[in-house]
């Protein structure tokens, strides 16, 4: 078999372990943390800071 | 009033009024600039030579400087708005909060859309890339590209979902790289560095305009290609240090990099190069500083430019990834879209629900639609992007006249760019019209479509008072 051929299964395999990791931990996450955690993100916090800021 | 530090690396990202996780503010200039150009650089490395076929070289110039001065008034623009609203979304959170809802839904849209299909044309051309190499080297017969497609999709998102610094301090890396290449071939070629192999008077002579005026309006399609992206550093303004300063600095040298780049690259390029074959894109030159760089004779330079074009296709993938999941996480975040890809990781703090969704839908045009189509789609939700710039620059000096806001940038000559964006939007909306009528009518009907489920469906969910966050006085004439 070719180098090619051996890099291209590398490559399906190496595609699969990336996918894997990134859903496993997306549900560990999930299941760890609230979703109220999770979606507390506000927009605009440093601007409302800076403006509370005293100079 | 109380008393914040805001320099605290305690409260880095997070902040007293309900955050408990956000995004993470650990972004210099540099990490603005690589964004930007990594985005673009692609650009000149392949497509733009598609102008030179729609024109002949010197209308491949024209486009590109006069694609350079829309450009420059995108960066101009996007600088002062953006230094002032300083969120994830980029021109989707300035049209929220300068235009109003329904423009930002679309806005927003366009920028999902224009990362997505250019990270899936991205994805295409590096296995095109890898299955070159594999001929190269001497493999019998095809290579299968798709692994390597899902493979450079996958790792970019993965490197995404771990965390916005790696991400784009690998960006910087290898857009430099990939910069440094683009200058090392200009002083081999041009004479600055050993032997001269330009032949610009032979090569133009009796083809300046091959297809006189009308070939340069249609060569203005693809000088877009030179810069198309560098407007995608707004999608950073979350999560640099100093939005006020670093995102003004990171998109302004970013543009003057690209300029420097393209005038370099149509110069080495059409100096080697016949226009017929460097103009055909498809059968002829796919990738025209490569062709050039074989035609030097030199070794080292065909590998560098080889690395090159890998790099910047790596680069304009990834920097798509860091782009389309911010814009639909902002999205997410105000209930344009189900809040649930509003999350943000705990540990890595990025998008990671909005990266992770958007990778099969990538994968999808990656591997099921042809080339031309996702670019052309790509390229025209950029440019209905574009044209939104001038309208929203304008709103906002007269809302917010100079002096009742800070502004981190304020740019010069308002409204001489607002006007320019827009007389020059309206010249590439005829040239696209041109070579892709049907597209253009298309993807204008489908945005009119989601336009009015927005209107009558959607918005009933969206969260209508936490959406305008900016401390800005009550605007004038309301």
């Amino acid at each position: 078999m070719e180098t090619w051929h051996i890099l291209e299964y590398v490559a399906w395999g190496v595609s699969a372990l990336l996918a894997l990791y990134m859903i496993v931990d997306w549900l560990r996450v999930d299941s760890t943390y609230s979703e109220d955690v999770l979606t507390s993100s506000r927009e605009g916090e440093l601007e409302a800071m800076t403006e509370e800021h005293k100079v | 009033m109380t008393d914040i530090d805001i320099t605290s690396k305690e409260i880095d990202g997070m902040g007293p009024h309900g955050t408990k996780v956000g995004l993470l503010r650990v972004l210099g200039p540099a990490h603005v600039w690589a964004l930007g150009v990594g985005i673009v650089l692609v650009g000149e490395y392949m497509g733009w030579n598609f102008s030179v076929g729609k024109g002949g070289a010197f209308a491949a110039l024209i486009a590109c400087w006069v694609a350079g001065i829309l450009y420059t008034c995108v960066a101009m623009i996007d600088s002062e708005v953006t230094s002032t609203v300083a969120a994830a979304g980029g021109q989707y959170t300035q049209a929220k909060h300068i235009v109003g809802p329904l423009m930002a839904f679309n806005v927003g849209l366009y920028l999902v859309f224009a990362y997505t299909m250019l990270e899936a044309a991205n994805a295409i051309t590096a296995g095109y890339l890898i299955s070159v190499v594999a001929s190269m080297t001497g493999l019998s017969g095809e290579l299968d590209q798709r692994p390597f497609i899902i493979l450079v999709i996958l790792f970019l998102a993965w490197l995404n979902y771990r965390g916005v610094l790696a991400t784009l301090t690998f960006n910087l890396v290898i857009t430099a790289i990939a910069f440094c290449a683009v200058i090392t071939l200009f002083l081999s070629t041009s004479g600055i560095l050993g032997n001269s192999i330009m032949q610009h008077a032979a090569l133009f002579e009796g083809h300046e305009l091959p297809y006189g005026w009308i070939g340069v309006l249609a060569a203005m399609h693809f000088g877009l290609w030179y810069y198309l992206g560098i407007e995608g550093t707004t999608q950073a303004a979350e999560e640099v240090r100093s939005p006020a300063r670093s995102l003004p600095f990171g998109t302004l040298a970013g543009i003057m990099t690209l300029l420097i780049a393209a005038t370099l690259t149509w110069y080495t390029c059409s100096g080697v190069l016949p226009w017929e074959y460097l103009g055909d894109g498809v059968n002829g030159s796919v990738a025209p500083l490569f062709d050039t760089a074989r035609l030097s004779g030199s070794t080292g330079l065909l590998w560098f430019l080889g690395i090159g074009t890998l790099f910047a296709t790596l680069a304009s993938a990834n920097g798509c990834i860091n782009d389309a999941s911010r814009a639909w996480f902002a999205m997410g975040r105000d209930k344009y879209l189900p809040g649930w890809f509003g999350a943000v990781h705990p540990k890595f703090r990025t998008p990671y629900r909005s990266i992770i969704f958007l990778v099969p839908i990538a994968l999808i045009f990656a591997l099921g639609a042809p080339l031309d189509q996702v670019i052309t789609f790509s390229i025209l939700s950029g440019l209905l992007e574009y044209t939104f710039m001038p309208l929203n620059i304008i709103m906002f000096r007269k809302k917010w006249p100079m002096g009742t806001i800070k502004r981190g940038y304020e740019h010069p000559f308002h409204p001489v760019p607002a006007i320019v964006l827009l007389a020059i939007c309206a010249t590439v909306f005829f040239a696209v019209f041109l070579g892709y009528g049907t597209q253009l009518v298309a993807m204008i009907g489908f945005y009119i479509v989601v336009s009015l489920w927005f209107h009558f469906w959607r918005y009933r969910f969206v969260n209508r008072g936490a959406q305008f966050t900016m401390p800005w006085p009550k605007p004038q004439g309301y």
